[in-house]
């Protein structure tokens, strides 16, 4: 019984961090991808992205097999402290938008800007070598995220199957809405979804540090429960205090 | 970065500042933290063999690491 709920509570955490990280990765790049294809027509833009998915395959065909040949220890400490490095700049990002320190990411705003760099580029040809270098710039960039995320939350669980699916998942509904609902990808509780991806971050990256310095955590993995918690009523604190110690400042577009 | 390198440099070059740019970026005050923790969370569990102060140690310190960013964004914001 003991056994199965410190299982489950892993499982969730790493579902949920998986599953929300893609979502919001894919969110931005969608954002890109379909800016390029209005702007400056799809097979441009569909190139650039089929370019940059097979790169981030080649990445992923070469480091994934070669991570779990790494001893156990070394693996946890080295992802434990990429992930809480990642984790707290994700979180920091987060609650500085949420007590309006910082812009919020405003995926509008973003197209946009987008259609109007590309706009400024001139006439395009046949083969669009902006509209692909753009594209392809955004999936990669977005998509070595997801991998990186992936990859090492995958390994360390020992569960990379699952955490490959869950982000197939995430990538592909966000894909399908995303097409769906085309220019609307601001309505996207993006800010939201960061801290919540920040908070499990941190947690794994702090849960995975412990363990890969010999660390024994009262309750095994149940223990990332707690520190989930911990670090959801920091980010309370922080939001709170800072919200009434601040005056709201920067204006632009944060990309 | 200079096209006149073997490309063998580039990549290389390319992927330090990728890495460079992931962890390190706009706060290096939170990589540096991070290290920090580590080295003394190994001090504790693994030199010290203080397992209990180790598991408070670590969330509490990157709790500290996380405010002393954010005050620090703080900071420069009002200096905007």
């Amino acid at each position: 019984m003991l056994i199965g709920a410190s299982v489950s509570s892993g499982v969730v955490v790493l579902v949920g961090a998986v599953f929300l990280a893609c979502a919001v990765e894919m969110v931005e790049a969608l954002t890109i991808v379909l800016a390029v294809g209005h702007t400056r027509g799809w097979r441009s833009a569909f190139e650039g992205t089929a370019a940059a998915l097979v790169v981030l395959a080649a990445i992923v065909a070469a480091f994934g097999p070669a991570l779990v040949h790494v001893p156990l220890s070394v693996l946890r400490l080295v992802v434990g402290g990429v992930l809480l490095i990642f984790g707290m700049q994700w979180l920091r990002k987060a609650i500085l938008r949420s007590s309006g320190l910082k812009a919020m990411h405003d995926e509008d705003e973003i197209y946009r800007e987008t259609v109007a760099e590309l706009e400024a580029a001139g006439t395009r040809p046949d083969r669009d070598r902006i509209a692909f270098v753009m594209a392809f710039k955004g999936v990669f960039l977005e998509g070595l995220e997801v991998v990186i995320t992936v990859l090492t939350l995958g390994t360390s669980a020992h569960r990379l199957g699952l955490a490959t699916t869950v982000a197939a998942i995430a990538v592909v509904l966000v894909g399908v809405v995303g097409v769906v609902v085309a220019k609307q990808l601001s309505n996207v509780p993006e800010n939201g979804m960061k801290m919540v991806v920040g908070i499990l971050l941190v947690s794994y990256g702090t849960f995975w540090t412990g363990e890969g310095l010999k660390v024994r955590w009262p309750g095994n993995d149940t223990m990332l429960l707690v520190l989930a918690g911990t670090y959801f009523v920091m980010t309370w604190t922080f939001v709170a205090v800072l919200r009434r110690s601040s005056p709201q400042v920067e204006s632009e577009v944060a990309v | 970065m200079n096209k006149e390198q073997p490309l063998v440099v580039r990549l290389v070059k390319g992927f330090g500042m990728f890495w460079w740019d992931f962890l390190v970026g706009d706060t290096p005050e939170l990589f540096f933290s991070a290290l920090l923790i580590i080295g003394v969370i190994a001090l504790l569990s693994e030199a010290g063999h203080h397992n209990g102060a180790a598991v408070v140690a670590l969330p509490l310190l990157a709790v500290l690491a996380l405010g002393i960013s954010v005050r620090r964004a703080q900071r420069s914001a009002r200096r905007k």
